[in-house]
């Protein structure tokens, strides 16, 4: 082991800042990150043990304990639920001869849960060593056991088990063709550096993170900034459940991306970049890294690039499964191989960064309409859309609907339309921006996608009218205090407050005050919380018991009080001790 | 003229570079905290000094102060969801005051007195956590922990050690141990070193001193943790 934790550090030349990564091949080598792992990794990187177990531990695809020679973790995403996920879940389990969220006794095989996965066009999902399983199935689950008992190992798997579709439904600016290689660049180059953020910023781009700042001004403040160390981030740690058009545009349309990167470190100044990408898309890497190879070759990126003088070079760096990391300022915690905690602002990003110096954070999907800005100007590009929101929005398609998959529309867009092009009937109402984001009725489908009404990062999950509510209000609650990091008291004892008061009231323990006290935890949730995961996570709750207060009302117990517990049940414990099975060892749950 | 801010209405001046929480306490004016500390890196987690500055809130403990803030600090609301932060605290963690040796003592306690905290309102969490009595001086009750990240903070800061961490994620975090055991034994940590001192709670503990001072006679038995707060924490003339 020492000998390959010493490969892997010199491989990582000797920094601590790319400790995550160096945990994620011990992990994907051992299954596990053990204790003497630890000692030798922070006696080379010169740092504590506690910051790499407080790494290990935040991190839901590192592990303290060994996960067995096969991990599997299952997508638990209200989408992968709706495509049947728990009775293929039981099955597989069954199967497998393991229980959920355990290691089989022979130390082969663990099966857990994981948040979404990214792939809800195509699920019931899953990872298997870190790689992308879509569209389970009883038979494909059986395949899968076999090669398992067989210990094949997972490289010699059929490549179908991996395959990964990308479903592109609807095109518009940015999806009908990737520009051609480098013609963004030439073309920034050739108007002027100062003239291209000029076209940047009359295009009215916006964030497509689903936050919406100015990206001109973004990178404006960053390039005035005094510190001339900068660098340019990709945030592509989409992590919001229902969405997963990033993992298109990675795969289909890279090089734009790339090149907006580029074009945006030529305007700011930056030497080097990073695409922070989840570890949910590790089956990207090697393609993406492929494509980095072939810009450095084509003098797109690297020293002098066309011949400008331009200094710039990209590194992928993975994450390790957290959702909080999506968040600008917890992604570079991450990048710098810590874990993801959301920094206080200011400073913010702009002026302390990566390594505290200046850096531009974007989406995926930003750089990739930036290109092709720098390419056909401002102006064609804020033709679209509406005055608020230019352009167009790549929306991840999933639930109740005929083709799942991805569509792009110019913002302003009708949900109405959308959903006629999707084909989607008999809709109850539809999940928009993810858990993070909002739940809209059948009565309100004439709104429209945009910053102004419908902010959305791109997810649009759709509900037929034989879901329940509730089924997703649950989820997307239980995913939140997964996902909490816990550094603020109203996120991380908050999130758990509201799913005890939510499972209070939805399995029939709730009676008057009740949903007065959940929207009182939602308050504080929403008001105190330190950043954008908790000031959102009250969201399912809140904009469903404003649509649906009958929903819930209808869950609670006609008294004027019901205890949270079942008293009776409570005493089994007490009877089997006294031995006592009398009518006297029972107590009524109210007095009559 | 040096420049202001106002909180509840009142003009406060600031220097450059001070935070809110900074710029009031120096002109005597008490915003409820428990992860921050004078002299220490502001950490903004507790959440308990949150203020509404211009109509936003922040955190007192590391927002910087402005000219042309308006912040408002004790009002009914502000009070009111502090009080319920403070609860979310007891019930998180397992916080028995009249058997913990650091009542009358404890700053959380001392927060819950201020804000007329009577009960815990949400439902308790019974969490499960461990005491590490394994050091010959010092004890380590989990069960008090609240997170504020000071133990860290002083022996990095103060005692140029790295004794402790926080660990884990959401509600599973934890406080870990820099020892090859994980045990308080095994580390460097000395009775006197200020992380030991600088706990809020009853987490960190010395051993045979619990009741060295009879309780009634305590800190916060006699005086109000805003008083007490204000005449250790102002130093910053």
């Amino acid at each position: 082991m020492k000998e390959f934790i010493q490969k892997q550090f010199e491989k990582n030349h000797l920094q601590s800042v790319k400790l995550l990564s160096i945990l994620r091949e011990i992990q994907a080598e051992f299954h596990f990150i053990s204790k003497d792992a630890i000692e030798i990794l922070a006696n080379l990187l010169k740092i504590e043990r506690t910051q790499i177990i407080s790494v290990v531990e935040f991190y839901h695809f590192l592990s303290l304990e060994f996960r067995g020679k096969y991990e599997i973790f299952l997508s638990d995403s209200i989408t992968d639920h709706m495509l049947d996920k728990q009775s293929l879940a039981n099955y597989f389990a069954k199967k497998l001869g393991v229980k959920l969220g355990q290691l089989r006794g022979d130390g082969l095989v663990s099966l857990d849960n994981t948040a979404c996965t990214g792939m809800c066009d195509q699920g019931p999902a899953g990872l298997i060593n870190g790689y992308a399983i879509t569209q389970l199935s009883k038979p494909r689950i059986d395949e899968i056991v076999s090669l398992i008992e067989q210990q094949v190992p997972v490289e010699d798997w059929s490549k179908e088990i991996f395959k990964v579709a990308d479903n592109i439904c609807k095109t518009d600016l940015l999806l009908t063709e990737e520009i051609s290689q480098g013609s963004a660049l030439q073309n920034t180059f050739k108007q002027g550096l100062t003239e291209t953020l000029a076209e940047i910023n009359l295009s009215g781009l916006r964030g497509r993170g689903g936050a919406g700042f100015n990206t001109a001004m973004k990178w404006q403040f960053c390039s005035q900034e005094k510190e001339t160390a900068r660098y340019v981030v990709c945030n592509a740690d989409e992590g919001e459940p229902g969405t997963f058009k990033d993992r298109v545009l990675l795969n289909q349309y890279a090089h734009q991306v790339f090149e907006g990167m580029t074009l945006c470190a030529a305007i700011i100044g930056a030497k080097a970049g990073f695409l922070y990408l989840r570890a949910e898309y590790l089956h990207l890497y090697s393609k993406l890294e492929a494509i980095l190879a072939n810009r450095r070759d084509n003098n797109l990126l690297g020293k002098n690039i066309l011949k400008q003088g331009v200094d710039f070079d990209i590194e992928i760096r993975l994450g390790a499964g957290a959702y909080i990391c999506g968040e600008e300022s917890a992604l570079i915690e991450s990048l710098e191989g810590k874990a993801g905690i959301p920094r206080n602002r200011p400073p913010y990003p702009v002026v302390e960064g990566y390594l505290n110096k200046p850096t531009v954070v974007n989406n995926v999907e930003t750089f990739l309409a930036a290109a092709k800005i720098a390419l056909i100007g401002g102006q064609a590009f804020a033709n679209l859309g509406t005055k608020q929101s230019t352009g167009t929005k790549i929306l991840s398609i999933s639930g109740d609907c005929e083709h799942r998959g991805i569509y792009e529309y110019p913002f302003g867009t009708t949900i109405n339309t959308i959903l006629n092009n999707c084909g989607a009937k008999d809709v109850l109402g539809i999940q928009i921006g993810g858990p993070s984001g909002t739940f809209i009725s059948n009565q309100e489908f004439d709104r429209v996608i945009g910053f102004e009404d419908l902010a959305t990062g791109g997810s649009f999950i759709i509900f037929n009218q034989q879901r329940n509510i509730l089924d997703s209000v649950r989820n997307f609650t239980d995913f939140f205090v997964d996902e909490s990091c816990g550094f603020c008291t109203p996120c991380r004892v908050g999130t758990s407050l509201l799913k005890k008061q939510l499972d209070k009231i939805v399995d029939g323990h709730g009676s008057a005050g009740d949903i007065v006290a959940l929207e009182e935890i939602c308050q504080l949730v929403k008001n105190y919380s330190h950043c954008g995961l908790g000031q959102t996570a009250a969201n399912p709750i809140l904009t469903t018991l404003q649509r649906y207060p009958e929903v819930y009302q209808k869950q609670l117990k006609a008294i004027s009080y019901e205890p949270g517990f079942d008293l009776n049940a409570s005493l089994a414990p007490a009877r089997k001790l006294a031995n006592r099975d009398d009518a006297g060892a029972y107590l009524a749950q109210v007095e009559d | 003229m040096s420049e202001t801010i106002t909180i509840d209405g009142k003009e406060i001046p600031f220097k450059a570079g001070q935070t809110i929480i900074e710029a009031a306490t120096a002109a005597g004016v008490y915003i409820p905290h428990l992860c921050h500390k004078p002299g220490y890196k502001p950490h903004g987690s507790c959440k308990l000094c949150t203020v509404n500055v211009n109509g936003r809130r922040c955190s007192a403990c590391t927002f910087p102060a402005a000219t042309g803030q308006a912040i408002l600090n004790k009002t009914q609301e502000l009070e009111d969801n502090r009080r319920k932060i403070t609860q979310m605290l007891f019930v998180e963690g397992n916080h028995f005051c009249p058997s913990c040796e650091k009542t009358g003592n404890c700053q959380l306690q001392g927060v819950a007195y201020y804000l007329a905290m009577k009960d815990n309102h949400f439902p308790h969490f019974f969490a499960n956590r461990e005491l590490d009595a394994s050091h010959p001086d010092l004890l380590i009750d989990h069960n008090r922990c609240i997170f504020c990240n000071l133990c860290v903070r002083a022996s990095q800061e103060k005692d140029g050690k790295n004794v402790f961490a926080i660990s884990g994620r959401g509600i599973n975090k934890r406080l870990i141990i820099n020892s090859k055991t994980g045990l308080l034994k095994d580390s460097d940590i000395e009775v006197n070193d200020c992380a030991v001192q600088v706990c809020p709670t009853g987490a960190i503990l010395e051993k045979r001193k619990g009741y060295s001072t009879p309780i009634g006679q305590r800190i916060y038995d006699t005086q109000q943790i805003d008083q007490v707060s204000l005449t250790q924490e102002t130093v910053y003339e």
